[in-house]
């Protein structure tokens, strides 16, 4: 047992409401509860955030980045979903 | 009258002092980086609240005192903590088990000195109750983590209730000063503050698997200045520079 | 895509100023250099909490005493977010304390000096912090993600530490005789280990040129130390302290200051587990984290009593 570290949690603060929460670094801690109060000392001793999330490392799912042509480039020559595709009269000055 | 509104002041920022001077004597020495730099915000906390009590003691006494010669240049019988505070720190089981004890009779006993008379009083519990929920919080979750967790944690966790517990009845026991503060509507009244302080006990040692000692309370009085043989030791560090270079500015 | 190419590749990509993130392919050369040097980071950070800690329960008065215990508690925190950054290559923080504790691992050999007047703390302050703040400021541009992130938060954390330092010795330089002479003396004890910080002279760096090449350094040792020679004269003429230096002195056509020799022998010999504290720094490390063991597997056994609890309402 002694060798079985806690495990690592990452650190998500919203720094203010409005704002989404960002991830800011990790931390390790046996429970939720401890990860929470961790958290809270760790990563925000400068006023740094309004609310915290902390979740266990293992629960996320990363994308693979040799998988990165597949899963993003296809979304490079979509230009139509950007607004400059769209060609309007200068005259139009706000749309 | 203002020399009983000193000494209470000084019984409140003693408390503080000496338990944030405890906590930072584990800085850097901690079970962990996280728990290490958790206490270190609780030592902060109480530093913040020593200076608030002090600045405003320095007021009341007038002339030359200041936060600093409040905190540093008092004799030993001066010195108003109670003896539950001065306790070292043997073990994690004791540095957890004197916070618990401490933020359980320091929430409620804040929550009155926000209706104190006396406004700087009121504002000063109103600043540090923040703090103090926190602290119970922290230490709460931790007597039951280490109540309940492991058989040689729990052991240690009964161990260091059992060796701290004789020391609360003494948070309880009111001074004359405390009475008439009390009176005055500034204190508050102790006893209002071993109810919450008793509930509070018996939720969170139920969690805990951690039994209520049944044991004599000890004869200290460290709430007029007589302390235990631990006492002189924390004032030879925390007096050391200004004993040993009196009257100059750092 | 054999080894070659690929290291040819990610070598263009940290050529083109991408940042290099933790599931990326990386030769293998690159991560182990930076899970040691991320790591030694890391531990020059929790070590150097030993020094200083010394003093804060004797800090002379209540400012001062907050102060100190935020720097220090600063550098706990910089600890954990180096050891973050390492363990995203694959090692785990007890791994890496292990390594600490047996030996096996180095940390800045600064934290081996005894910290033995309080002008000692405006010293490391000023002078241990300004030349760590050289480093660290170049490595917030460094080329792997994780590590740029957390030197970073640690610059921006870290303004604080020199000026807390300073002022302190400015204080007692502006104080009596005795206190001068106390800031005088840190001075003289702190100097010469302050300059080995940068670490040996580029032609004993056989590793700069990889370190360059992959972005972990911008600037050598020696051009680090000329950096903080130029910072720091003009402010020790500020306190009216000297540096023991006498061959220190202005040289105009280079622009900088010309500095005396610095002893390596004393340097190596502190690397090598000679200095004042190394024993008492690794002791003190050893001994939180064996007097912590029980605790931590309290915190884990708890965890899972919980979620066994939580299984078991669930089931009902």
């Amino acid at each position: 047992m002694a060798n079985q570290g806690l495990p690592i949690w990452e650190v998500f603060i919203r720094s203010k409401n409005g704002l989404e929460h960002r991830h800011v670094g990790s931390l390790h801690a046996a429970d939720a509860e401890m990860a929470l109060e961790n958290a809270r000392d760790v990563y925000t001793r400068r006023e740094e955030g309004v609310s915290l999330w902390v979740v266990e490392s293992k629960h996320i799912t990363a994308s693979n980045p040799e998988h990165q042509g597949e899963l993003f480039e296809p979304a490079q020559d979509k230009v139509y979903r950007h607004p400059t595709f769209y060609k309007l009269p200068d005259e139009l000055e706000h749309m | 009258m203002k020399e009983k509104l000193y000494q209470y002041l000084l019984m409140l920022g003693d408390n503080s002092m000496i338990l944030g001077h405890r906590l930072s004597e584990l800085c850097g020495h901690g079970p962990s980086l996280e728990t290490d730099i958790a206490l270190t915000n609780h030592s902060l906390d109480l530093f913040g609240q020593v200076r608030s009590y002090f600045q405003y003691a320095a007021e009341v006494k007038g002339g030359e005192a200041t936060e600093d010669s409040v905190a540093f240049l008092r004799y030993e019988r001066d010195y108003l903590n109670t003896i539950l505070v001065e306790q070292p720190n043997t073990d994690f089981a004791h540095v957890i088990g004197r916070q618990f004890l401490f933020d359980a009779y320091h929430l409620p006993l804040l929550e009155q000195l926000m209706e104190s008379n006396d406004e700087t009083i009121a504002a000063i519990a109103a600043k540090s109750i923040k703090e103090s929920r926190y602290h119970l919080r922290f230490s709460s979750s931790w007597v039951k983590r280490l109540g309940d967790g492991t058989d040689e944690s729990h052991q240690k966790m009964q161990a260091a209730i059992n060796h701290l517990f004789p020391f609360i009845h003494e948070l309880f026991r009111e001074t004359p000063i405390e009475k008439e503060m009390k009176e005055l509507g500034i204190g508050a009244d102790l006893s209002l503050i071993k109810e919450r302080f008793d509930e509070k006990i018996k939720e969170v040692f139920a969690e805990a698997t951690l039994e209520i000692p049944q044991i004599p309370s000890r004869q200290v009085n460290g709430k007029i200045g007589i302390h235990t043989e631990q006492m002189g030791f924390i004032l030879a560090e925390l007096q050391y520079m200004q004993r040993a270079y009196p009257n100059m500015t750092w | 895509m054999n080894t070659q190419d690929l290291e040819k590749k990610f070598q263009d990509r940290i050529d083109a100023g991408e940042k290099i993130e933790p599931k990326d392919w990386m030769p293998e050369k690159y991560r182990k250099t930076h899970i040691r040097q991320i790591s030694q980071h890391a531990h020059s950070e929790i070590v150097g909490m030993l020094p200083e800690g010394n003093w804060i329960s004797r800090a002379p008065s209540l400012r001062r005493k907050v102060a100190l215990l935020a720097k220090v508690q600063d550098e706990g925190g910089h600890g954990l977010y180096l050891y973050s950054a390492a363990e995203t290559l694959g090692i785990s923080r007890d791994e890496l304390f292990n390594q600490l504790h047996t030996g096996k691992a180095k940390y800045s050999s600064i934290f081996n000096y005894p910290a033995l007047t309080w002008a000692d703390i405006g010293a490391i302050g000023w002078l241990v912090d300004g030349a760590a703040i050289i480093n660290q400021v170049m490595l917030t541009r460094t080329s792997f993600g994780p590590y740029a992130r957390a030197m970073v938060r640690i610059c921006k954390e870290e303004s604080f530490h020199q000026r807390q330092g300073y002022e302190i010795l400015l204080t007692l330089c502006n104080g009596t005789e005795v206190q001068k002479a106390m800031a005088q003396d840190a001075l003289n004890r702190w100097w010469w280990p302050s300059l080995m910080m940068f670490g040996p002279r580029d032609e004993e760096s056989p590793n700069t040129a990889q370190s360059v090449k992959w972005k972990i350094k911008r600037k050598t040792n020696d051009e680090l130390r000329q950096q903080f020679v130029d910072n720091t004269i003009p402010q020790a003429e500020i306190l009216g302290i000297t540096v023991p230096d006498p061959d220190l002195k202005w040289n105009e056509e280079r622009g900088h200051y010309d500095f005396g020799a610095i002893d390596w022998s004393e340097f190596w010999n502190v690397v090598k587990g000679n200095g004042p504290c190394n024993k008492e720094r690794l002791a003190a490390r050893n001994a939180a984290w064996d007097n912590g063991a029980w605790v931590r597997e309290a915190a884990l056994a708890h965890s899972e009593k919980q979620a066994k609890r939580e299984e078991l309402k669930q089931a009902i």
